[in-house]
């Protein structure tokens, strides 16, 4: 592997099925150890980019290298590289967890030698030794989900794609595969997530792309993100309709509520531009009770870039 | 280690896989094992008397029904055995785990092979279990070792061609019940041959087609070689059959295996 490049490159990935395009051109740049997270609704084209990554499906345009291997002539390397971890489990349902994971161990040619102790070792990891001789079948939801990946790693890939991990998981769950996923790039691995979950991109990546109707709307550090966005305001608390009346007269910005008595005015949250909203109400003598600040959180980030809005944080006017 | 060396290790672990499928869930082998083994029952014990004095000569002289009919509902097993392949196959792809197959650097195709190979040992411990039925309802073969093992040889190539035929079924089929559908032309297949009376018995129009499908001939050389009817070119055009309708199989498996979603 090329130590220099990114573990995982794409360039103008397409992909349409029949009038529906589902990628339309995205490009990403993954960097070794690292992980990048690809955000984005249902239907964005998540799934669909991690089909082709991991030589499900085919692409109709782009380049894709993955390890430093080219994905559309070399796809056994590719495949040699990579460990996936879908969101509908694939294990064994009619095995149980220790076979299930033997026979991960048996398709990486692994003699019985290093297969069982490596078998053992994931078992120790994943917290799955008391349920080993179950069948999957009798498992949680968790519990499959940990096996999944214990399965995936039976090959130590040093590139993992995990498509939703946490979908459908309880909280404590959920928790655990965050665990699980730090450790795994503390120890070298590159992870590709796929979340439409804005909590677990900012816990978990290094970077975000925002993917939206087949195109990559934003991508960052989850801190680039969020100070690109204008969610960040500040809220003017004032006693008396008067002094409201007055400061927006004053500011000439922001969304009102006469009722509350507040003023939501957009801020990038620094002291010099808080101190210069202040200052001009100051100048005019418009008394402010008190101020709270609001940061963008990836929420708004998800919402102002893809335009879908479940709930509304907007004072209304 | 080579190409091929790896082929084989990867069919065989998922052998290994098949297998314990089946005794996980034994229900699906079972099922297909009660056909052939209910059918042996009604034709010898319930039609039996009847046909027989309708047949004439067609079994060997001073042999009973089920002498004519045994090798019959041997063919069947093999097609009641291909039936239950077809819906294993179909409910495994729309498990997740075939994709993960897909991802790895495995043998690609040898999901298919080592569900082949499950299906070929299941569906001859279901022979010789019919014939040991048979035998036990007084069926009296008169085959010499040679001639038992041309009849196995023959029995397995015949499982081999249905196999791969009804694994393709139920990779086309969306659903395990549209598996079953598919499936049930290898079971009622012999019911229009020569499995339970001579095809010389019937109408013209039947005659015709019950001559010219791959069961009659495979029947009568089986016929043939456990119980010494004649076989003449029966058994040329038994092999021409089930190597055809492997090749046919295999390749069609093979591209609905290739072509994802496969369904």
């Amino acid at each position: 592997m090329n130590a220099a490049g990114p573990a995982v490159r794409v360039r103008g990935l397409r992909k349409a099925y029949g009038e529906k395009v589902v990628l339309d051109g995205i490009d990403l740049d993954i960097a070794d150890g690292t992980v990048f997270a690809l955000l984005g609704p249902n239907g964005a084209g998540k799934t669909t980019t991690v089909q082709i990554l991991s030589t499900l499906i085919d692409a109709d345009a782009g380049e894709v290298h993955i390890g430093g291997f080219d994905l559309g002539s070399e796809p056994r390397a590719v495949r040699r590289a990579i460990g996936v971890t879908g969101q509908f489990s694939a294990v064994d349902y009619l095995l149980t967890g220790r076979e299930n994971l033997l026979l991960m161990a048996d398709l990486h040619h692994l003699d019985r030698s290093s297969g069982r102790p490596r078998v053992t070792e994931l078992l120790e990891r994943f917290d799955l030794v008391d349920a080993a001789g179950q069948m999957v079948m009798k498992y949680s939801g968790g519990m499959r989900r940990r096996l999944d990946l214990a399965m995936t790693l039976i090959g130590d890939p040093r590139i993992i794609f995990l498509d939703e991990p946490t979908t459908g998981l309880d909280p404590r769950s959920r928790h655990t595969m965050w665990q699980i996923t730090r450790d795994l790039v503390a120890g070298g691995v590159t992870v590709l997530l796929t979340t439409q979950n804005l909590d677990e991109a900012d816990q978990l990546a290094a970077r975000i792309a925002v993917l939206d109707r087949g195109h990559i709307v934003a991508e960052g550090t989850p801190d680039d993100l969020k100070r690109g966005i204008a969610g960040g305001r500040a809220r003017l608390h004032f006693g008396d309709l008067g002094a409201l009346t007055d400061a927006e007269r004053v500011l000439a910005k922001g969304a009102s509520d006469v009722r509350a008595l507040v003023l939501d005015v957009p801020t990038d949250a620094t002291p010099q531009s808080l101190r210069a909203i202040l200052d001009a109400l100051d100048a005019h003598a418009v008394p402010v009770d008190s101020v709270t600040v609001h940061t963008a959180d990836l929420d708004d980030v998800f919402f102002a870039l893809t335009g879908t809005s479940p709930h509304t944080k907007e004072v209304p006017a | 280690m080579s190409l091929s060396a790896m082929a084989l290790r990867d069919a065989a672990t998922m052998l290994r896989r098949d297998l314990r499928h089946s005794v996980r869930y034994p229900m699906m082998t079972v099922g297909g094992l009660m056909v052939p083994v209910f059918l042996l029952l009604l034709f010898v014990g319930v039609f039996g008397n009847t046909l027989r004095a309708g047949l004439g000569g067609a079994p060997p002289a001073g042999g009973h029904y089920i002498d004519y009919l045994a090798p019959g509902i041997l063919v069947m097993t093999a097609g009641a055995s291909a039936a239950a392949t077809a819906i294993n196959v179909c409910t495994d792809m729309n498990e997740g785990i075939i994709a993960r197959f897909r991802t790895m650097a495995i043998t690609r195709t040898s999901v298919l092979t080592g569900q082949v190979l499950g299906s070929l040992t299941r569906t001859v411990v279901s022979g010789v279990l019919v014939v040991v039925v048979a035998i036990g309802l007084g069926f009296r073969p008169t085959a010499t070792p040679v001639e038992w093992a041309a009849a196995a040889g023959v029995f397995a190539l015949l499982t081999l061609s249905l196999t791969w035929l009804t694994i393709a079924f139920g990779l086309q089929a969306k659903t395990p019940a549209g598996a079953n559908s598919l499936s049930l032309i290898p079971q009622f297949l012999p019911f229009i041959s020569s499995a339970f009376v001579p095809t010389a018995s019937m109408p013209a129009g039947v005659r015709w087609f019950a001559e010219n499908q791959p069961f009659t001939p495979i029947i009568n050389t089986l016929r043939g070689l456990l119980t010494n009817g004649q076989i003449g070119n029966s058994a040329v055009i038994s092999v021409s059959w089930c190597v055809g309708l492997t090749v046919v199989g295999y390749l069609w498996a093979r591209a609905r295996y290739n072509h994802y979603p496969a369904r």
